[in-house]
């Protein structure tokens, strides 16, 4: 404790683990926006067309299987990127992302109600215009479940990267197990959890702004 | 490099011997079995009785929640530098703390799913509380509980990479030496190792969680409808994540 004290009394620490949060916060939340831009498109195609849907829910579960250590080395090879650029654990990421969202997309658009896109249809919606102002709006609810476990994933997902030497807070722990010093990990840990708490609640935040026809409506309850 | 990897995971001198990547997997498989099974002993239990009883199901579904976020690689570091580092048991409890989650969820809300009207009817035949857990709803609560079991084991696998960064054995081993001294079909080789187990165990435990449906359920869900919804399929219980269903975070 006294310690830990000692530790964050120092200012040149606490300019580290604020910037070291900064890069964590940004790991983790580029590549959950890149990742549900790319699995919403991915989603809405798949929900439409019978063939697709099979192939791109397969493709999903499998690259979640993929651990994120194993894709953080690969990625370099495939996109011919240093192995420490943080390029990597963006790009990994936001393939976790994706793979995370697009069940979340098909289940929402399927669950929508029929006389609901009957409607715009026959008041001349063309696909896209409905798809972007009819059908997204009322599938925010569920995709905002899988956003926030997207969420918590990624940013606990992060630290991993410090293995390889990207890994924002997660450098906090190797650096505290180098030098035998619990300070730091403790530091980590806190601020892992809390960075991870913050987003949730910004994220239940902008669902409750996104969605004002759920107002008093108890929302559903996901995961943190 | 593509060719160099091949090489690499091709070459017998590789697999054998001390250190060998048959021994690495040995070693990952005993972590994993060892951490999943120990978090089995207390999720199950706890969850089967959250979702029997249904009492304290928000502190424990919270509280499993919170676990989630806890980085596996921090609290490794940290349990290691607390009870010394080279010892297994710190990276079998960090393991297990993020396999207690996707379970306890698993069991909470399989037992959750059953029908209530089959538990209602298990009460008027004469079953006592523990022939209604025993007999019903544990069987049918299987796949999901199952599904759980899957979900961290995946989980697992995935991240029992981490042993290696406190000195002990594992995939994790080749990748980070590989690493260090920047062989990079090594590295490769390793994580596609990795990769591989995980989908394998992935594939072998689906099969297994099929095989648990009773078979009174799959006579009763009749003939396949189009839209086949697998017992994890979101927009159900919530409280099963896709990552626990679909695999990994690690």
């Amino acid at each position: 404790m006294e310690d830990l004290v000692k530790y964050l009394g120092n200012p040149r620490n606490q300019d580290a683990v604020l910037e070291l949060l900064v890069v964590h916060a940004r790991l983790a939340l580029v590549p959950l926006l890149l990742g549900l831009l790319a699995a919403l498109p991915i989603g809405w195609a798949a929900q439409r067309y019978r063939r697709l849907r099979a192939m791109v829910l397969g493709a999903s579960n499998v690259m979640y299987t993929v651990p994120s250590l194993a894709l953080f080395v690969i990625l370099p090879g495939l996109l011919g990127t240093k192995i420490l650029d943080e390029l990597n654990v963006v790009v990994a990421l936001a393939i976790y992302t994706a793979a995370l969202l697009v069940r979340p997309v098909v289940d929402a658009l399927d669950a929508l109600p029929g006389h609901v896109l009957a409607a715009s249809t026959a008041m001349g919606y063309r696909p896209l215009r409905r798809a972007l102002t009819v059908e997204l709006p009322l599938a925010v609810p569920v995709l905002a479940a899988g956003v926030r476990v997207a969420s918590v994933s990624n940013i606990s997902l992060v630290s991993v990267g410090a293995l390889i030497g990207v890994g924002g807070l997660g450098q906090l722990f190797t650096e505290g197990f180098q030098n035998s010093y619990n300070p730091p990990i403790v530091v980590g840990i806190a601020l892992t959890l809390a960075l991870a708490l913050v987003v949730d609640l910004l994220l239940v935040g902008t669902l409750r702004l996104l969605t004002p026809w759920q107002a008093g409506r108890p929302t559903a309850r996901s995961a943190a | 490099m593509f060719p160099q990897l091949a090489d690499w995971l091709t070459d017998p001198a590789n697999w054998t011997g001390d250190g060998g990547l048959l021994q690495r997997i040995a070693e990952h498989l005993r972590y994993t079995i060892i951490a999943v099974f120990g978090a089995a002993l207390f999720a199950v239990p706890v969850g089967l009785a959250v979702g029997h009883t249904g009492r304290g199901a928000t502190v424990v579904v919270g509280l499993a929640n919170a676990m989630r976020a806890l980085p596996t690689l921090g609290v490794i570091t940290l349990l290691s530098l607390q009870f010394g580092v080279l010892k297994v048991g710190p990276v079998l409890l960090g393991l297990g703390i993020l396999a207690v989650p996707p379970i306890l969820a698993g069991a909470y809300a399989g037992v959750q799913s059953v029908d209530r009207a089959a538990v209602d009817a298990a009460a008027g035949v004469g079953m006592t509380s523990w022939q209604r857990l025993w007999k019903v709803e544990v069987p049918i609560a299987m796949p999901l509980l199952l599904g759980g079991l899957r979900g961290a084991v995946l989980q697992v696998v995935a991240t029992a990479t981490v042993a290696a960064y406190v000195g002990l054995g594992g995939l994790g081993r080749p990748l980070l030496d590989g690493l260090r001294v920047t062989d990079y079909p090594r590295v490769a080789g390793a994580a596609v190792v990795v990769a591989l187990l995980a989908l394998l165990l992935d594939l072998g435990l689906a099969g297994v969680q099929r095989g648990v449906v009773p078979r009174g359920l799959r006579l009763a869900s009749g003939p396949r409808s189009p839209r086949r919804r697998g017992p994890f399929s979101w927009g159900g219980n919530r409280l099963v994540e896709p990552a626990d269903q679909a695999g990994i975070r690690s």
